[in-house]
């Protein structure tokens, strides 16, 4: 055993004390040097994180802008409920014992369920949605009491659109829908992402899709400070949201009304344009649909309704109905011969009832023939051989760059989203569309029936309104519109949509005045002459009719063949003629012959719009008259 | 005789015993602690007093037993606890997953508080017995009562009050010579020994340690403590938010934070000025307190003295090291200032032992 020394016990004992003070000044030491770090190196880090946890922004989403009509009509409004809205993220147990649960509390239907399951499949992750909507307050107060039993399920306080005329103008107005992924690239390529944190709805077609930046407003922010669980605590600052932008648009609502009323239960498509400004005085697509359907959800049950009727209600006829002009491509074709000198408006022809080229016979729908024809009597009485001789001498590219100028083939640009285009026949449309090369070729013969509008014409209601509208404007067109002007709400500024001609086709007087001559000739001595027989007013136009099956040498009886497969009705035409205020293009899809179902409509809209008379009952199919439309 | 009624003379009975730079140290420190209480958590104030008056009562008891009736005390005590903490394994109850507590019908007792003070007295009482003979038989046998309780300890599972009690006595060790040779060869042995050691810990201990070193890795579970004690201190800059204004701990970010998260409160209200401030007031304690233990009389009284200081510097430096992100959170209160009172009353028994140290060093003497 060792002797210990108790002094060397002792200085031992003291040299360990050093040792461990000297420790503690070191450990003391590093804490201060990460407190130095924390509070003085990266304060600002620290003091941002802190703020960020403490500091919570509510967006306050902004009211929608209103749409009116011409006149001052509202057309689309907001109003605000009360949902019971469900985050199925943060909800415990089964997404059906919490429905269920909630069901002993607030009425909650089968189609409610329905529409709560179609919402999750197509949501985003963390979005908050709706089981039940416009909950009384009776509703509400009963949920609050028993709120604390549900995680993940609370009332909201929501916008919604309202269109107080239901279907009315729906393809016009169009509708809104939750925000999508689509949508959300949208918002992204717009730069607005931060200014739709809290929206829901986006306009997803018409209108309230192509004005969707207008129409959203800015959205406000409430800065609250909150808790470590999140309930706030109070408010500390209020960004007012701003509200939407308003439109005010060309249409006037109560001429569409009429148009609607006109086309009772057909199917069809109007549009009425003032030629001078291209503004749009009434768009129609027959039938429509109701888009209060999409405000809160639609429920599965609409939605297949709406999608698989044979009558398409949710396509917008007048952008995306695509249909052989007929007849009322004549004016254009004799026009197109004047300009380019292949007619004279006094030459003559002979017309047997047919035209013959190569070993096919084309028919004029009179039978025997209208005799001696010149250009007046041929847009009168719609003389198809005429026309069969004309495209044949004028050559198939010479028709379609000129009806370019006119619009056809192309879209007009108007301010509602996915219009179509069309087919506007030329030797280079059918080498681009087809894929073979003996289809890729151009057939003399093909053009004969492009010179009565059939053939692969093929074109929108809205290309047909514009084309007449630059007719009776003399050639100067304008790009359709159907806003007016935007009124910015906060400062009440009114931006107008200033109509610019987009482009004046270059046409001799003489010949406009001739054409216009001859379709003022067709409401008073030819094919529309019943339709207009009484009018106060003198008015010019050209009646269709579309084939839309081709009878082989059979000849069209109307009874004979199903409705389906009955041919179009069209009808284009302005008024008054000599200084028009309004043009129109009719297609009455399945309507027979134009002078029948499209021209009444036509007289219907032009009485309303130049005389205020009001129609009393859907227009009148008018007994077949003449013959060839 | 008759008793003569003067409070000066009774003042001074009463304030004998107690040392006066310690005390007002300890003043100090606990003022800081009410200050913060209340700004933490308001309507702990008034038990906090209790506690603190408690504890004066325990400290200055303490401070009048001479070192001689301790150490006379240190065997049964520490078999006592021995036998309290098996007690516990058997008996105890279990809260938050734990087996800490003995129910004993009146009140709750937790065995393993009390082995902080009794650690460290046993083994100065044995080490005391065995003074200028002690080999390497006597370090194993004090390795042995080291052992023995802490492993129980930890069983319970309570890392922090282990690490405590593993610590106290390891200072005894220390203190009574045990040659550096085999403190750097343990050192260096524990270090190897580490991933082994790593199979041993309980899935939370894991986790915890890795909480320190990423606490990012999972910001809203076990990485939130963490994190929200950080931004406080952080965001509490040089000069501090100011009293009641940390919106860290106002608005119930920092989890604790009027018990073992207390200090992220102190550093998101005063800043780094509060912490120096506290850090001083630390220092200074253990200071005062090395040196009760440089002039203690006894072997006993100086392991004591030392041990006792050293283990007041472990909770400050164990808990501002995890409330700050560089240890991984162990349930260490910060000494004298986190509420609640079987903590306060602990360390004011040791506190109450160095004075009665300091006092009765002259006795001895003479």
């Amino acid at each position: 055993m060792e002797f210990h020394n108790p002094q060397q016990e002792l200085d031992r004992f003291h040299s360990r004390l050093t040792v461990a003070g000297s420790f503690v000044l070191i450990a003391f030491g590093v804490l201060f040097a990460r407190f130095v770090w924390l509070q003085v190196v990266q304060h600002n880090y620290y003091q941002t994180r802190a703020e960020d946890n403490r500091i919570s922004l509510v967006p306050i989403v902004p009211n929608r802008g209103l749409i009116f009509d011409r006149n001052g009509d509202l057309l689309a409004s907001n109003y605000s409920a009360y949902t019971l809205e469900i985050m199925p993220s943060k909800i415990k147990g089964s997404l059906k014992s919490t429905i269920d649960e909630v069901a002993k509390v607030v009425d909650v239907q089968p189609k409610d369920r329905r529409r709560f399951r179609k919402l999750m499949e197509e949501s985003r992750n963390f979005e908050s949605l709706p089981i039940r909507t416009r909950l009384t307050d009776e509703e509400v107060a009963k949920f609050v009491v028993n709120r604390y039993r549900f995680s993940g399920v609370d009332i909201k306080a929501r916008l919604f659109r309202r269109y107080p005329g239901g279907g009315f103008a729906s393809h016009v107005l169009g509708y809104m829908g939750r925000i999508t992924d689509s949508d959300l690239d949208e918002i992204d390529d717009a730069n607005q992402e931060a200014n739709y944190r809290g929206t829901e709805y986006f306009g997803k077609s018409g209108l309230e899709h192509h004005y969707e930046f207008q129409l959203h407003g800015t959205t406000g922010f409430e800065r609250i400070e909150v808790d470590a669980g999140g309930h706030a605590v109070r408010t500390l600052a209020r960004t007012a949201p701003v509200a939407g932008n308003n439109l005010t648009l060309t249409l006037d609502a109560k001429l569409q009304g009429v148009v609607e009323k006109a086309f009772g239960n057909r199917r069809g498509a109007l549009v009425a344009i003032e030629p001078s400004t291209g503004g749009v005085l009434a768009m129609v697509s027959m039938p429509n649909y109701d888009p209060n359907l999409f405000v809160d959800g639609i429920s599965p049950q609409d939605w297949d309704d709406l999608n698989n009727s044979p009558d398409k209600p949710m396509l917008n006829r007048a952008l995306n109905g695509t249909y052989p002009p007929g007849s009322t491509f004549k004016p254009y074709m004799a026009l197109a011969a004047l300009t380019i000198g292949k007619r004279t408006p006094e030459q003559t022809i002979f017309d047997p009832g047919y035209f013959t080229f190569g070993n096919h016979t084309f028919r004029d729908d009179k039978k025997g023939g209208h005799g001696y024809v010149d250009m007046y009597k041929s847009l009168v009485e719609s003389c198809d051989t005429y026309y069969y001789m004309l495209a044949n001498d004028m050559g198939i590219d010479n028709i379609s760059s000129f009806m370019r100028k006119f619009g056809f083939g192309q879209k007009t640009g108007i301010d509602i989203d996915g219009e179509s285009e069309g087919v506007l026949p030329s030797q280079a449309w059918k080498k681009k569309h087809f894929r073979r090369p003996e289809q890729q070729k151009w057939y003399a013969g093909e053009t004969i029936s492009v010179g009565i509008g059939q053939g692969y014409n093929a074109y929108t209601p809205i290309q047909m309104a514009q084309a007449v509208a630059t007719l009776a404007n003399n050639g100067v067109m304008y790009r359709p519109h159907l806003v007016k002007y935007i009124t910015d709400t906060a400062t009440g500024a009114k931006t107008y949509i200033e109509p610019k001609p987009v482009r004046t086709i270059p046409l001799r007087q003489a010949n406009i005045d001739f054409i216009k001559n001859a379709m003022i000739g067709v409401t008073t001595e030819g094919t529309a002459a019943r339709a207009f027989a009484d009018a106060e007013y003198v008015s010019a136009g050209k009646t269709g009719t579309a084939q839309v099956y081709s009878l082989k040498g059979e000849k069209y009886t109307e009874g004979k063949v199903k409705q389906e497969l009955r041919d179009h009705a069209l009808y284009i035409g302005f008024a008054p003629a000599d200084h028009p205020k309004i043009a129109l293009a009719v297609v009455v899809e399945h309507g027979g012959f134009g002078a029948q179902a499209a021209a009444p409509i036509a007289r219907q809209v032009f009485d309303y719009y130049l005389l205020g008379k009001l129609p009393s009952a859907p227009a009148a199919e008018e007994p077949k008259e003449l013959e060839g439309d | 005789m008759i008793y003569q009624w003067r409070p000066r003379q009774l003042w001074q009975a009463l304030v004998a015993p107690i040392d006066g730079p310690l005390m007002a140290l300890a003043a100090c420190i606990l003022t800081v602690a009410v200050i913060v209480i209340a700004s933490a958590s308001p309507n702990r104030v008034d038990n906090e007093l209790i506690n603190i008056a408690v504890a004066l009562v325990v400290m200055r008891v303490v401070a009048q037993l001479p070192p001689q009736r301790l150490m006379h005390l240190a065997p049964p005590i520490y078999i006592a606890g021995i036998m309290l903490l098996i007690a516990v394994a058997l008996f105890g109850d279990v809260s938050k997953g734990a087996r800490r507590w003995l129910n004993l019908g009146f009140m709750r007792l937790q065995p393993s508080e009390f082995m902080k003070i009794a650690m460290p007295l046993m083994l100065a009482w044995y080490f005391q017995k065995r003074e200028t003979m002690i080999g390497l038989r006597d370090y194993a046998v004090a390795a042995a009562i080291l052992l023995v309780p802490t492993a129980l300890i930890a069983r319970q599972p309570d890392l922090g009050t282990a690490v405590l009690v593993f610590a106290a006595g390891c200072y005894v060790i220390f203190f009574a010579g045990l040659p550096w040779k085999i403190i750097f060869t343990m050192l260096l042995g524990a270090v190897a020994a580490a991933p082994l050691g790593w199979s041993f810990l309980h899935d939370y201990q894991r986790a915890r340690i890795l909480t320190m070193l990423d606490p990012q890795k999972d910001p809203l579970g076990r990485g939130f403590h963490i994190i929200q004690s950080t931004i406080a201190i952080g965001s509490g800059g040089i000069f501090g938010k100011g009293w009641g204004q940390g919106t860290q701990a106002q608005l119930e970010f920092i989890p604790e934070r009027h018990t073992d998260f207390i200090f992220a409160v102190i550093s998101e209200e005063f800043g780094l000025i509060g912490n120096i401030v506290l850090l001083v007031l630390y220092a200074l304690l253990i200071g005062r307190g090395l040196m009760i233990a440089a002039n203690a009389p006894t072997l006993f009284s100086r392991l004591m003295a030392a041990a006792v200081t050293l283990i007041f510097f472990t909770y400050a430096f164990v808990n501002m090291g995890m409330v700050s992100g560089i240890l991984p959170v162990v349930g260490v209160p910060l000494p004298f200032i986190s509420y609640g009172g079987t903590a306060l009353v602990t360390l004011f028994l040791g506190i109450g032992i160095l004075m009665s140290i300091d006092k009765h060093r002259m006795l001895v003497q003479k």
